[in-house]
C-alpha cells in the first residue's frame, strides 16, 4: 500500500498516459502544470478523456466535478480523491 | 410563379404534455412540466433519472396490431401528429391536391429503439433472429412514408436529419416548396423516440444531461432533459387557405439556416446569429417586428449563454424588449422533433396572445440576461416570432412566424 504522495505519483503517471493516448500526444510533452487549453483539449476531447480515466481507475467521475477540471493537476487531484474513496480497489484492479 | 405567402392551417402534437394539442397548450400556459422519473429504463442504470416521456402511451389506441408491427415508436408519433394536424386543418382532399401535396419530416435518430432491441437479441441473447421488419422500422424516412401511405399523399415526400435542428430544416424546406409552387400543401414537422438504454447511455457520456430539473437560462442549470414525441404542421398558400375559409394560426413567413463551421458539439454565437438574420431577411421582417423568441434553450451551460449572446448580436437594443422562453423546460428536448413541437408552441402563442414560460427558473445567470418569461406565462399580443433550433455539429435553423 503506497502512501499519499506515492499514490499521487502513480496516479499522475497514469493520468498523463491516458491523456497522451487519447489525444495522440507524446507523454513527455505533458506535465502536471499543463492546462487543457495548452494541450489543445476542448470539451469534446475532455469527454473522451474522462471516459478513458474512468476505465483506467475503475471510478465514476460525477458531471459536476468534471466541469471544473481545467488542468492535468486538477485531474490528478480529482482522480486521487476518487481512488482513495474507493479504497484503492480501482488502482488494484487497473494496475 | 410569384412567391406565395404560406399559412399554418393545422397543428398536431403528441408529447410528454399529453397526446393532444389541447393538453399540450394547457400545460404550457399553466407552466406544468411533463418531465418525470423515467419509466422506460430501470432506475439506477444511468446518472440521470428524468425524461419527458409520452406517459401511458398505448399504440393500440391509434394503430392496428399489424400497423404497430410496421412502425417504430418514432414513426407512430409522427403519424399521430400528422393525423391530428390534417384533421385540425380540415383539409378538403381532392385527387389533384393529393398529387400536389408534400410531406417533409425530421428526425435525429429514427427507429433506433428497434435497432437497439434487435441488436441486443442478436449480440447478447444470441438468438440469431431479428424482427424481420427491422429495416423498414428503423429507416428515418419511415415516418414520412407512412403518412404518405395513410393519407394517399403522392407529391414530394422526404426526410431531413440535422440532429436537433431536423424539424426546423423540414419545416423550412416545406415552406419554401409551398411558397415557390413546388407543392400546394405540405405536412411538415418531426418526431423522435430516444428512450432506449443504449441511446440514453450514449447521452450520459456526453455529460450534458441534467441529473435534476431542466432550467434553461437559469442560474444553477445543469443540462438538458431528453424528450420524445411528434409534431406536424399543415402549410398551404395563404390565398388558398383564405379562399376555403380555413382557420389560420399564423403565417410561416421565413426560414434561415447556417452552419457554424466550428465544432461537433460546442455552439457558436456567430452561426446562430446568421441563421436568425437570414430568417428575418427571408420573411422580409425588420428585427424590431419580433416580439417573441421560442429559444433553442436546452438548459446546458453552453447553449443558453451562447444563444443569449446571439440574440443580443442579432437584435441589439431591441433584445431588451423581446419575450424569450424555452418550452423545453416542460416538454423536454425532443431532438429531431424539438423544432416542430416548438413551432406549434410558437403559433399557438401568436394565435392566443400568450407567451409560454420557462419553468424551473431559480434566478438570473448574468450570461443569460434576457427576459426569459420565468416560471409564469404572460399575456402579450406580439406581431411576429422566431423559433430557434441550433444542432450539435453547428447546424442552425430558424423559423419566422407572423401573426394574422
Amino acid at each position: 500500500m503506497s502512501d499519499v504522495s506515492g499514490m499521487s505519483e502513480d496516479v499522475s503517471r497514469r493520468v498523463i498516459a491516458v491523456v497522451a493516448a487519447t489525444q495522440h500526444l507524446a507523454p513527455e510533452t505533458i506535465t502536471l502544470d499543463s492546462t487543457f487549453e495548452q494541450l489543445g483539449i476542448d470539451s469534446l476531447d475532455g469527454i473522451g478523456i474522462l471516459f478513458a480515466i474512468e476505465n483506467e481507475f475503475n471510478v465514476s467521475i460525477p458531471d459536476d466535478d468534471a466541469k471544473s477540471i481545467r488542468s492535468i493537476r486538477e485531474m490528478v487531484e480529482g482522480v486521487s480523491k476518487l481512488v482513495a474513496a474507493a479504497g484503492e480497489t480501482g488502482a488494484a484492479l487497473a494496475g | 410563379m410569384t412567391n406565395r405567402r404560406v399559412a399554418v392551417t393545422g397543428v398536431g402534437v403528441i408529447s410528454a404534455l399529453g397526446p393532444t394539442t389541447a393538453e399540450f397548450w394547457t400545460a404550457l400556459i399553466e407552466g406544468r412540466s411533463g418531465i418525470a422519473p423515467l419509466q422506460s429504463i430501470p432506475p439506477g442504470a444511468l446518472r440521470f433519472s428524468s425524461g419527458a416521456e409520452v406517459r401511458g402511451y398505448d399504440p393500440a389506441s391509434y394503430f392496428t396490431p399489424k400497423e404497430t408491427g410496421y412502425l417504430d415508436r418514432f414513426a407512430q408519433f409522427a403519424a399521430i401528429a400528422a393525423r391530428a394536424a390534417i384533421h385540425d386543418a380540415a383539409i378538403e382532399w381532392t385527387d389533384s391536391l393529393r398529387e400536389r401535396a408534400a410531406i417533409v419530416t425530421g428526425t435525429c435518430i429514427g427507429g433506433q429503439s428497434t435497432q437497439d432491441e434487435g441488436f441486443f437479441q442478436l449480440y447478447s441473447e444470441k438468438t440469431n433472429r431479428l424482427n424481420p421488419l427491422t429495416i423498414p422500422r428503423t429507416m428515418s424516412s419511415a415516418a414520412a412514408s407512412w403518412i404518405s401511405i395513410e393519407h394517399g399523399i403522392r407529391g414530394p415526400v422526404f426526410t431531413l436529419s440535422t440532429a436537433c435542428s431536423s424539424a426546423n430544416h423540414a419545416l423550412g424546406h416545406a415552406l419554401w416548396m409551398v411558397r415557390q409552387g413546388a407543392a400546394d400543401l405540405a405536412i411538415a414537422g418531426g418526431s423522435e423516440a430516444p428512450f432506449s438504454l443504449g441511446m440514453l447511455k450514449s447521452w450520459e457520456l456526453l455529460r450534458v444531461v441534467s441529473p435534476g430539473a431542466c432550467r434553461p437560462f437559469s442560474k444553477e442549470r445543469q443540462g438538458l432533459i431528453l424528450g420524445e414525441g411528434g409534431a406536424m404542421l399543415v402549410l398551404e398558400p395563404m390565398d388558398a387557405a383564405r379562399a376555403r375559409g380555413a382557420r389560420i394560426y399564423a403565417e410561416l413567413a421565413g426560414f434561415g439556416m447556417s452552419s457554424d463551421a466550428h465544432h461537433l458539439t460546442q455552439p457558436s454565437a456567430g452561426g446562430a446569429e446568421r441563421a436568425m438574420r437570414r430568417a428575418l431577411d427571408d420573411a422580409g421582417l425588420a428585427p424590431e417586428r419580433i416580439g417573441y423568441i421560442n429559444a433553442h434553450g436546452t438548459g446546458t451551460i453552453a447553449n443558453d449563454a451562447t444563444e443569449t449572446a446571439a440574440i443580443r448580436q442579432t437584435f441589439g437594443a431591441h433584445a431588451e424588449r423581446l419575450a424569450v422562453s424555452s418550452t423545453k423546460s416542460m416538454h423536454g428536448h425532443a431532438l429531431g422533433a424539438a423544432g416542430a413541437i416548438e413551432a406549434v408552441a410558437t403559433v399557438l402563442a401568436l394565435a392566443n396572445g400568450v407567451i409560454p414560460p420557462t419553468v424551473n427558473f431559480l434566478g438570473p445567470d448574468p450570461a443569460c440576461d434576457l427576459d426569459v418569461t420565468p416560471n409564469h406565462a404572460k399575456r402579450a399580443h406580439v406581431e411576429c416570432a422566431l423559433s430557434n433550433s441550433f444542432a450539435f455539429g453547428g447546424l442552425n435553423a430558424v423559423l419566422a412566424f407572423r401573426g394574422v
